[in-house]
């Protein structure tokens, strides 16, 4: 039931010369939402975003150690990243809609993985959209622009779209930083119900929401994990005393 | 002294309102006078007819074919490699040595004096490829010429789409030629079309690549393939201002030549204009 | 079997993005391959020209004169000579008005009055050459033969307007670019001091966006040069060397355009042509290039 998902195992990585990530080592289990948080530029979006190789689009970098999903090592050159990619779904801080219906945003992800079957693609769209909670809101102008939704309908729109390739992981980079606090509590009621599914894995800048909705926390500094336990007790009594001065706010 | 001041800034700023208005006034003073000398020639018998009587009545259709067919021609080429060049330096190339060499030489392209393009043209397409002095020589020369605007206008297009765009195909597991062709390319496309339309009228109107890669003196027939030489409105307007056996009998004929020049080109900006503009309104909405 | 298919699938996406990858690279190279292909063409058919001419007598002598009665010329002064001459009058013309212009789009005008005009100046630059050559002989020469008493106007005169009108858009867009790309806060800290608008504009402005400036005229000068048509059509097209801007001058870009048309291919005459046509490119290039490192640089210094 508790099985590791994502195996990470003294990973670094850097830019160039600079060092983003350092010696990272840290089990992620499945069907669990595993929080990260951190002060800005502490490497936990670029951690995020190594966990389905989306790095790979910035020029220069380079990685060491080990990022085993389901026991392969998805680091190694030869990993079908497109592959990769449709097992670990993404969903990006600012929502980034495509310019089409919102059923072609659905259906995206479908399409060009080749599946050409209408009535599969509807159903499918169908189901994802429920998945996101959106279905209800959305079901009588699927061919309307995807622009037309509000901010947080965009964002589960896009969590929708994530869904419809059935990833196994779903990586989630600030999802709700840039919503009002009753979208935010919707996404957040969202992910609590997405975990059943999937491995959740979840940046966040804002302390309540990481203690709201993960099950275990991650602290990063400076590309560094500092600490790493089950929420409850990273909140209440957590074991670094730097640790502590972030989570009661004394910096960051 | 403060007085001085302001009486300094007063002149000075009415040097350079002067000069600026000079330059409006140039392009007015241009095209109110072709269009008032101009005019008179214009008739459906001037657009539709071929010229008679050595050139000296008659239309101008034959040339007016030709500048399209060679602009067709010039667009069919520069479009694609244009398009191409620009999707390999914004979206796969690397800031490397190479592609700052490829940069160089678009800027540089864009200096090479248009005759130049034409002795190319002559030894490449005429000669070289075999294509004798047509349309298509002509054509290629000027699509050539046309590349150093398509892929800057083009990379501009391609700048302006999102990088969330990208970045979100590519997470749903699309490979990157699938993100450029399905999320970026539509997208960028329109803008590419409008720098592809404004070239296009740049080279519209050039005479000197076609000089001596196809276009005729006269010619009693229209061509019937791209291999048969062809008159142009360009060359047709040279021709009638200054190599024609009675210069100054045919001076209306050249006048309208010319307003049917600057029309076509000015036809194609205005194209181009709305175009952008009908964009830019759609990208806000 | 069924990871059997997975990695066969693997493979085929591989192949095709490769295939992509390399088919745009072949495109992005292709622009490379089109200035080394015009340089090499041209030098290809320049080359046997030097084996039958002089390379002293095609640099260092006046006259050109393939078809010489008594003797065939070959020299390259006089047309060199035109050119620069025609050239440096457009210069005098266009940098003044070009910089002034600019500087008012930048800096006096308006916002609505600079959406008009810019505009306007891209419809400026799209004005064929031939029909401002056209212009040149049905207006400018008229008026030129008037002013200066002269039985007509199609001389070096008349032909420096006419590159100056040409090389007015290029040497405003560029100007007003450097302009505007100056830091907000120079012109700050000028008016600060209490300096007026214009002395800023001349004092600060202008000196802060000069290499940009002086990129700018280069490039209206590249252009200058290279221009065909209205010259060949104003200037009279007399192959002597001129010693005053009231001569009949014939260029570089006229002297081809005027007998590639009538020599055979592959004689003499043809090759020395293209010895003029490569010498035309190697001029502009240059000043393309060193144009193009100038512009490069000021708009590194501005980030």
């Amino acid at each position: 039931m508790h099985d590791v998902k994502i195996k990470v195992s003294n990973f670094s990585l850097s830019y160039g010369d600079v060092p983003a990530i350092k010696n990272v080592t840290m089990s992620i289990k499945a069907n669990r939402i595993t929080g990260i948080i951190g002060p800005s530029g502490c490497g936990k979006s670029t951690f995020l975003r190594a966990l389905n190789r989306m790095n790979d689009l910035i020029l220069g970098v380079r990685t060491s150690g080990t990022i085993l999903i389901d026991s392969e090592d998805i680091l190694q050159k030869n990993v079908d990243v497109v592959h990769l990619r449709r097992r670990v779904g993404m969903v990006f801080q600012k929502s980034n809609p495509f310019p089409k219906t919102i059923f072609e945003n659905v259906a995206y992800g479908l399409r060009i993985g080749g599946i050409k079957d209408k009535a599969y693609i509807e159903q499918k769209v169908e189901k994802s959209l429920q998945a996101a909670a959106l279905w209800d809101e959305v079901k009588d102008r699927l061919h309307k622009s995807a622009f037309e939704l509000s901010g947080g309908q965009q964002q589960r729109l896009c969590i929708a779209r994530a869904l419809a390739v059935e990833p196994e992981i779903l990586l989630m980079d600030e999802p709700a930083s840039a919503l009002d606090p009753l979208a935010t509590l919707k996404i957040e009621e969202l992910i609590h119900e997405l975990k059943k599914k999937y491995t959740i894995v979840i940046v966040t800048h804002n302390m309540q929401q990481a203690a709201r909705i993960s099950d275990f926390t991650a602290f990063f500094m400076l590309g560094e994990l500092i600490e790493y336990d089950v929420a409850n007790i990273m909140f209440t009594k957590p074991r670094k005393k730097i640790t502590e001065d972030y989570i009661t706010g004394r910096f960051g | 002294m403060m007085r001085m001041r302001t009486l300094t800034q007063f002149f000075g700023f009415f040097f350079l309102r002067t000069c600026a208005l000079f330059v409006v006034l140039i392009l007015a003073l241009l095209l109110g006078h072709i269009w008032q000398k101009g005019s008179g020639s214009l008739s459906w018998e001037f657009l539709s007819a071929a010229p008679r009587q050595g050139m000296t009545a008659g239309g101008i259709f034959p040339a007016i074919l030709g500048t399209l067919c060679v602009t067709c021609i010039a667009a069919v080429l520069g479009m694609p490699l244009g398009i191409g060049c620009a999707i390999y330096l914004n979206e796969y190339a690397a800031d490397t040595a190479l592609t700052r060499v490829i940069r160089i030489s678009i800027r540089n392209l864009s200096g090479v004096p248009s005759i130049v393009y034409g002795l190319f043209g002559v030894v490449l397409f005429v000669q070289l490829f075999k294509f004798g002095t047509s349309i298509l020589s002509a054509g290629c020369t000027l699509g050539l010429m046309t590349l150093p605007w398509t892929i800057t206008a083009s990379e501009e297009a391609l700048k302006n789409v999102p990088m969330a765009y990208r970045e979100g195909a590519l997470a749903l597991g699309a490979t990157k030629w699938q993100a450029i062709r399905t999320n970026v390319l539509p997208y960028a496309l329109g803008g590419m079309i409008t720098g592809t339309i404004l070239s296009l009228s740049r080279v519209a109107g050039e005479t000197a690549p076609i000089l001596f890669t196809g276009a005729a003196f006269f010619l009693p027939e229209l061509p019937k393939s791209v291999f048969d030489q062809f008159m142009a409105l360009p060359y047709h307007l040279y021709i009638m201002s200054t190599q024609h056996h009675a210069v100054a009998k045919v001076r209306p004929l050249a006048y309208g030549t010319a307003l049917v020049l600057i029309g076509l080109i000015l036809a194609l900006n205005l194209a181009a204009i709305i175009l952008r503009a009908r964009l830019r309104t759609m990208k806000k909405e | 079997m069924k990871h059997a298919e997975a990695v066969k699938k693997y493979r085929a996406r591989k192949i095709e993005e490769r295939f992509f990858h390399s088919l745009f690279f072949i495109n992005g190279i292709l622009v490379i391959v089109v200035l080394a292909g015009i340089f090499a063409i041209l030098l290809k058919t320049a080359a046997p020209a030097f084996r039958e001419i002089d390379l002293r007598e095609f640099f260092f002598t006046v006259h050109w004169d393939p078809a010489g009665y008594e003797k065939e010329s070959y020299g390259i002064i006089a047309m060199l000579v035109s050119t620069f001459l025609v050239t440096l009058g457009a210069l005098a013309i266009a940098i003044p008005i070009g910089i002034g212009a600019a500087a008012y789009l930048c800096d006096v005008a308006g916002p609505r009055v600079r959406e008009i005009a810019k505009p306007l100046i891209e419809v400026l630059a799209a004005i064929p050459s031939v029909v401002l050559g056209f212009i040149g002989i049905v207006v400018v020469n008229p008026m030129l033969a008037k002013f200066f008493r002269q039985p007509n106007g199609l001389n070096a005169v008349n032909g420096s307007i006419l590159l100056a009108i040409m090389a007015l858009p290029t040497i405003i867009s560029i100007t007003e670019d450097a302009l505007v790309s100056v830091p907000r806060s120079f012109e700050q800290a000028s008016l600060a001091l209490g300096a007026t608008k214009w002395q800023t504009i001349i004092r600060v402005k202008i000196p802060a966006a000069l290499s940009g400036i002086i990129a700018a005229c280069m490039l209206g000068m590249g252009r200058a040069i290279g221009e065909t048509m209205t010259v060949l059509m104003a200037t009279g097209c007399a192959p002597a060397l001129p010693t005053s801007y009231l001569h009949a001058v014939r260029t570089m870009t006229a002297t081809i355009a005027i007998e590639l048309g009538e020599v055979p291919y592959y004689s003499t005459h043809y090759y020395g042509l293209f010895a003029i046509g490569l010498t035309l490119f190697i001029i502009t290039f240059m000043i393309n290039l060193v144009a193009d490192l100038v512009l490069h640089n000021f708009q590194k210094m501005q980030r």
